[in-house]
Parts: structure tokens; C-alpha cells; sequence
């Protein structure tokens, strides 16, 4: 059978037998521990607090809030008593601010969204709500949801989509909910296609869960959804490469959005999600996470309250079995290493995966022997090595006409790379330093500006 | 948790592949055809390939031990590649030193010149034949097969005669001609293998092969010529499988690739047909390989959602 797919991209091994036949099992520790937010769990501004120290707080309640429209609101998971607001060390390793949360352990919910706003929601104000319940894309990006779905009024929609590929391997997470709880997402869907009533719905799954593919097309009533079952290829969950392999349309080069061909993509937890803050006005607070990994005892899918210590879901897993040489926080193939695992689980955490000295790659760069395997694998269909070198003599003129800024970073030039460079590093480090430079410019063109104003 | 974790950026898992397993498995390809080559041209070929390797690989070494004061390469195996390479496109009956004197080149010169392992602007091994082939005209020349002299089938072909093989010594290789570059069909199961484990992709071997024999067949070569018998003789299996194939020197596009082996077939053809030369891939593939880094400015992959390029309005710095 000839299923959709895209040109270009890798096979790397699976790694799902760990998890997903493991049901997805809730994790809420009752004894009283500390919970950390970031005030940054998302792309855009980040939060304000709005609790301080020493004020008591209810599971579900806004702790952290901003006026910026790229932004999403933060929500304690529990209920105690906000101990500080200090910096504390972030998945990616950083230092940022946090808002820290001693709960009590008793989960004492905060009123709903919808006892806030009164009555049920109008297909007007799912857009309003689905910001006020702090919804992010949850497949690792966290581009916040009310954004995507506010497209500009001369751009129809036409296609929503919920990419339920999770091609990322290792992870089963998506896989689990789809089969545990199909009616959400698709009643999820449901909702979004009544603010963009033009639009069809797709459901797009990877044929490697076929539970899921069955589950969910016995269940889907709903005419205007389809599921659509796609080819087992990375990166085929990617944005771009499930537009063209669902409509046969090329997303065009940056800065252009999936809007401007009509279509909208989001994640499958984010669409279930979605279901929940319509139905039952229940903000982000817990997702479920694959706790993964040749070093991990017991692999399991975990649905934990956001703000946990990543150590707590370690340990919910019978902790290592094998001295893990790379803990990753996602798959691993997009996954950010942690270099500590006392640190938060936040909204955009798909994944924990701990690899062993087997797995995890850790071979030394070589020369590049032009095999081509780059550019191969390249779901973008760019010149990996190319960008590469670029980057390396700092010459981000060739870098920018080359379309490296439209690079999105899947990895799978790394992969394929016979002398292990460090493509998709240098792809990103071009990335930074053009919009860098770009922002640079711009603050200095506002500032001759300004002071020509000023002068006249 | 006492040790302490790795940090780097993703992907963080990796293909099977290696250079130095690619080249290994380069290697293990060639092996049958080299077998055969001693099997029908006798142990001084199997000197000959030993002179190649161990001068190539020592010249790598000492190179970088003493001149560049690098990490040592030769954990790679591309002298290997180069080395064996080198000695399939020799005549059993070349004297050592000569053997020895390529080697050094083909690894000194053309290779670490350049940069060393991937830098490369020509094929190594092909580069040091024909410069042994205008060194020393008569010693790469001169074929003995089982004692007996003679021309090898192409020499034949150019000098308007049918040459006196059966179909039989040209599919194994029982004919006159270089150590490796003889027996058919070893030579194409050795590709076969190479295309199956992904190393390397048909479409230049094919495109390669295929069009010399048609192009030959237009020109008149040999005064019409099976094209079989342009396929199986001389250094075409061997080069279009082998050394055309050189991921340095070849372009890095599909696109490319067809255009690059299209130009060495017709230049195989021409050389073959009209040139002084009965033979002409080497030098085929050698002016090739200088127009690849022009094929891969004009073959650049469209980047998905660009416009449509064009073709004369090339995308370079803007700056």
C-alpha cells in the first residue's frame, strides 16, 4: 500500500516496544513536596508572577500571567503554599526564573474556567479560552495554541490537522492517549473545526500504531474528520512534511506560517487538551510524559502534575538499571541532553529518555567525505554540508541564501552522516546567530530613527 | 547518580554508518574480484596489490605523523580503498617500484595535497594511473596472460580487428587486462552488494555503463561491435562501479549524478572511439571529476517551498 509521505528523511530504530503497550498511569504524589514553575515555558514573552511568597494557591489556579499575545499563562498543578520566586535550573539546563510551590498533597482544586466565565462557551470564545487555560503546542516546540488558531482574516483555513504522527522515536506518549482516549481528540478537533467551519479535519498517524489508527476511525462520527494513516519515516510529524504529505502543498520558506496555505497543525495531547478546557474549563496542568530508555527499569507512560522533579518520574519508574550516559528531555532525535535531572517536568516535556552507553551516540567528528547522505535524508531538501561549512567560516550571507534559516532542525543530517559532523548543530548556531544580528540591525535602525526624530 | 551525564545537541542516536565502515565495505566488495585476478594472472598480482596497500597506507601515515602532525587517518581505510584500487587498474606484469611510485602519489599528491580525506579534487587511484600511464607507457601496456602476450580485447577493438575472446573468458575475466578490472561478473555482484547495503546509489554505474555501450554503438567503435563487449572489456566495470562512484568525487545531488556519469560515458566513448587510447575511462572519469564542483553549483536540491529556480539565475552570498 502507497501511504502519504514526504521526499527525504531517515529510519531510525523504533525503540516503541518499550512503551507502547504500557497503559498510561497517573502519577500525583500525595505527600507534600515541591513543585517549580518556569516563568518561560513556552515560545514568546515570558510570565509575570502573580502570587509571591508565602500565598496559598489551589491545583489549577493562574500563577503567572502576561499582556503580550505570543505568551501563555502558567497554572500550579497543586494545591500549598508558594515558598519562592527564585531562579532555579530548567530543563534546558539554564538558570531562569521560577515560581516554587510546596504542596500540600491534598490537590484542592481552584474554581473552572468555565465557573469563571459563567456560561458555556460560544464557538466565539474558544479562542479566548483556549489562551486563559494556558494551552501550548505540547509536542515539544510550545508555540501557544490561540496564536496558531488566529490566523490573519485574508488567510482561510482550510485543513486542520492533528498530527498524531509522533514520529520522534522512543516515545509512545501520543500513541497511549490515542488509544486510551480517542473521544477527547476527536471532539477536540471537533470544537477548533467549529471556529474555522471551512475546514476539514485530518487526523494523521504514523501506520506503526495501529490500535490507535483502528481505535480512532471506529470511534470518529464526525463527517468532517478523516484518519489518515501516513508511512513510517522521520521526520513525518514535522509541520511542513505532514502538510504536503496530507494536502501536496509546500508550506513556502520562512517567515511563511502553515496559514498561508491554509492549514493549521496541532499536536494530538494539544487537541485533547483543548477538549478539556471547552468541555470542562480545566487549564494545563499535567501531561502524559514517556519516561523511556535502555537505562530506565521500568518504561512507563505517566500522566504527572507539570512543575514535578524530573527525578520523581525516574524513580515512579524503578529508577536506572544502567548508568545512563545521556538523559534526554523529548526523543531522541529532537531532544535537549539535561545535564541534571533535578528539575522540572513543564509543559513542553514530551518525553525523559535515558540512553546507555549502547545507545547514545557519542563518536568524534571527521572529515566530511561528500557522500551526499545529507542531503539525502534532508526533509527540507537542503544542502546540509554546505550550511555547514558556512557556518564554520562564519559566513552567514552563504548561509542565508542557501535557505538555511529555513532548516528545522529534525537531525537527520546528523544521523545519516558517515563522519558524525555536527550538521544540524551548526544549523542551528547559524539559525541563532542570523536572527541575532537581524535583531541587532533592527534595534539599531529604530535607534538612527529615533534620533532623527529627536533632531528635527 | 554519581557520574556525570552527557550534554551535546540532538540527534543523539546515528545511522549504522561509519566512514571507516563504508570503506570497509568497499573493501570487502572488491575482495572476490581480486581473488579472481590472481586466480587467472597468477601471484605477481597478488604482490602487485600488496606493493599498493602497504605503500598507501604508510604514506598516509608517516604523512601525517611528520609532516602535518595530526591524529593519524589511516583508521579509516580509504589508503586501503586507494591502494587496492590502484593496483585493479595495473597489469600483473608492472614492476614493483613503479606499483610503489603511484602509490605515494596517488596518497602524497593528489590526496593529502589537497587536504586529505575528502578534499580531494580527483580520484586518487586514477590520478596515479595516468600519471604511470604517461611515465612508463610501455610497462602499463604489457599483458601476459598464462605466458602468453597479447592485446587485450579493446587494443584489438581499435586496431579494427574482432577480438579473439569467448563470451565465457570475458564474463569471468580470463583475458588480457589490468589485475582487477577483468572479471564481469564478480565485479557487478561486488556493486550489487554496495547498492544493497546503501553505500552507494545504482543510478551512476547504470547511467554510466549503459550509455557507453549505446554511444558506442552510435559512433561505430570497432566496426560495430556487440556493445556487449564494450561493457565487459577494459576498465568499464570497474570504473563506473567503483571509481566513479568516489562519494568525494562525485556530485552530492541525484540531479548531478545522472549529468556527471552521462559526461563520463561520452567522453568513454569518444576517447574509445576516436582518441589515441584504446582505453578511456581513467581519464574520462579524472576530467569529470574537476567539473563536479560546477555540476554541484548547478544541481543544488530546491529547497522545500522555494519557487522554482532558475537554471542561469544560481543562488551564491548575497553579501
Amino acid at each position: 500500500m502507497n501511504l502519504p509521505t514526504f521526499l527525504g528523511g531517515v529510519h531510525p530504530p523504533e525503540g516503541k516496544a518499550l512503551t507502547e503497550h504500557k497503559a498510561i498511569e497517573i502519577l500525583r504524589p500525595q505527600t507534600p513536596c515541591e513543585f517549580v514553575y518556569p516563568l518561560s515555558q513556552h515560545i514568546g514573552a515570558p510570565c509575570s508572577p502573580l502570587v509571591k511568597k508565602g500565598d496559598s494557591v489551589l491545583a489549577g489556579q493562574k500563577i503567572a500571567d502576561t499582556e503580550a499575545f505570543v505568551s501563555a499563562p502558567i497554572f500550579s498543578a497543586v494545591s500549598g503554599t508558594v515558598k519562592d520566586v527564585a531562579p532555579r535550573m530548567t530543563v534546558a539546563g539554564s538558570i531562569e526564573p521560577c515560581i516554587i510551590i510546596e504542596s500540600d498533597g491534598k490537590y484542592t482544586p481552584a474554581p473552572s474556567l468555565l465557573d469563571e466565565l459563567g456560561h458555556k462557551p460560544e464557538p466565539s470564545e474558544y479562542v479566548k479560552l483556549i489562551r486563559s487555560a494556558g494551552i501550548v503546542g505540547l509536542g515539544g516546540a510550545c508555540f501557544p495554541t490561540h496564536v496558531k488558531l488566529s490566523p490573519p482574516k485574508d488567510k482561510p483555513i482550510h485543513w486542520v490537522i492533528v498530527n498524531a504522527a509522533e514520529c520522534e522515536p522512543y516515545l509512545s506518549c501520543d500513541n497511549r492517549l490515542m488509544i486510551e482516549s480517542p473521544d477527547e481528540i476527536i471532539r477536540g478537533l471537533g470544537y477548533v473545526l467549529e471556529i474555522f467551519p471551512d475546514a476539514k479535519g485530518v487526523i494523521a498517524v504514523e501506520n506503526n500504531k495501529p490500535e490507535a489508527i483502528a481505535t480512532l476511525t471506529e470511534r470518529n462520527k464526525n463527517s468532517k474528520i478523516t484518519v489518515m494513516p501516513h508511512k513510517v519515516k522521520y521526520p513525518q510529524g514535522a509541520e511542513k512534511m505532514l502538510i504536503w504529505s496530507v494536502t501536496g502543498q509546500e508550506v513556502p520558506l520562512v517567515p511563511a506560517l502553515p496559514a498561508d496555505v491554509g492549514c493549521i497543525v496541532l499536536n494530538t495531547r494539544t487537541t485533547w487538551q483543548i477538549c478539556k478546557a471547552i468541555e470542562e474549563g480545566s487549564p494545563l496542568t499535567e501531561r502524559v510524559i514517556s519516561v523511556t530508555g535502555d537505562a530506565v527499569n521500568e518504561p512507563k507512560n505517566l500522566q504527572v502534575p507539570l512543575g514535578l522533579c524530573v527525578k520523581e518520574l525516574v524513580n515512579a519508574c524503578g529508577g536506572f538499571s544502567d548508568e545512563p550516559v545521556k538523559i534526554i528531555a523529548g526523543g531522541p532525535m529532537m531532544g535537549l541532553a539535561m545535564r541534571s535531572i533535578d528539575v522540572p517536568v513543564v509543559k513542553g516535556t514530551s518525553g525523559i529518555l535515558a540512553l546507555t552507553k549502547k545507545t547514545a551516540y557519542t563518536a568524534e567528528e571527521s572529515s566530511c567525505i561528500r557522500c551526499g547522505k545529507c542531503i539525502e535524508g534532508c526533509p527540507m531538501h537542503l544542502n546540509p554540508t554546505l550550511l555547514d561549512h558556512a557556518v564554520r567560516r562564519r559566513d552567514y550571507g552563504t548561509f542565508e541564501a542557501n535557505n538555511g534559516m529555513n532548516c528545522i532542525e529534525c537531525g537527520c543530517c546528523s544521523y545519516n552522516c558517515p563522519a558524525s559532523r555536527y550538521l544540524t548543530q551548526s544549523c542551528k548556531e547559524g539559525k541563532v546567530s542570523v536572527a541575532a544580528a537581524r535583531r541587532k540591525a533592527a534595534a539599531e535602525a529604530k535607534k538612527k530613527a529615533e534620533q532623527k526624530a529627536e533632531a528635527k | 547518580m554519581s557520574t556525570k551525564l552527557t550534554v551535546s545537541t540532538s540527534p543523539h542516536v546515528h545511522s549504522e554508518f561509519s566512514t571507516r565502515n563504508i570503506m570497509g565495505m568497499v573493501i570487502f566488495s572488491l575482495v572476490p574480484a581480486g581473488i579472481m585476478g590472481v586466480y587467472f594472472l597468477g601471484f605477481r598480482a597478488l604482490a602487485v596489490i600488496a606493493a599498493c596497500i602497504i605503500a598507501c597506507v604508510l604514506s598516509e601515515c608517516l604523512w601525517n605523523k611528520f609532516v602535518m602532525h595530526r591524529k593519524n587517518t589511516i583508521g579509516d581505510f580509504s589508503a586501503v580503498v586507494t591502494g587496492l584500487l590502484l593496483a585493479y587498474n595495473l597489469p600483473p606484469t608492472i614492476p614493483i617500484w613503479m606499483a610503489v611510485c603511484g602509490s605515494v602519489f596517488a596518497i602524497i599528491i593528489v590526496k593529502q595535497f589537497y587536504g586529505g580525506i575528502g578534499c580531494n579534487i580527483v580520484n586518487p587511484a586514477l590520478a596515479a594511473r595516468a600519471m604511470m600511464l604517461i611515465s612508463w607507457p610501455t610497462a602499463m601496456t604489457t599483458w601476459t596472460v598464462q605466458g602468453i602476450s597479447g592485446a587485450t580485447p579493446l587494443a584489438a577493438m581499435k586496431a579494427g580487428t574482432m577480438p579473439n575472446v569467448s563470451w565465457w573468458n570475458l564474463i569471468t575475466g580470463d583475458m588480457g587486462g589490468c589485475i582487477g578490472e577483468t572479471s564481469a561478473v564478480l565485479l557487478i555482484i561486488g556493486g550489487a552488494y554496495l547498492v544493497w547495503e546503501g553505500v552507494i546509489s545504482a543510478r551512476i554505474p547504470l547511467t554510466y555503463i549503459l550509455t557507453t555501450a549505446i554511444l558506442s554503438a552510435l559512433f561505430n567503435h570497432g566496426g560495430g561491435m556487440f556493445p556487449v563487449h564494450e561493457i565487459f572489456t577494459g576498465g568499464l566495470l570497474l570504473g563506473a562501479i567503483f571509481m566513479a562512484t568516489d562519494y568525494t568525487t562525485s556530485p552530492m545531488s541525484e540531479k548531478g549524478q545522472y549529468i556527471y556519469a552521462f559526461g563520463c560515458a561520452l567522453l568513454t566513448a569518444l576517447i574509445r572511439t576516436f582518441g589515441g587510447y584504446p582505453e578511456g575511462v581513467s581519464f574520462s572519469i579524472l576530467i569529470m571529476n574537476v567539473a563536479v564542483p560546477l555540476i554541484d553549483m548547478y544541481t543544488e536540491p530546491k529547497t522545500l517551498g522555494a519557487p522554482k529556480s532558475n537554471f542561469f539565475k544560481r543562488t551564491g552570498a548575497k553579501s
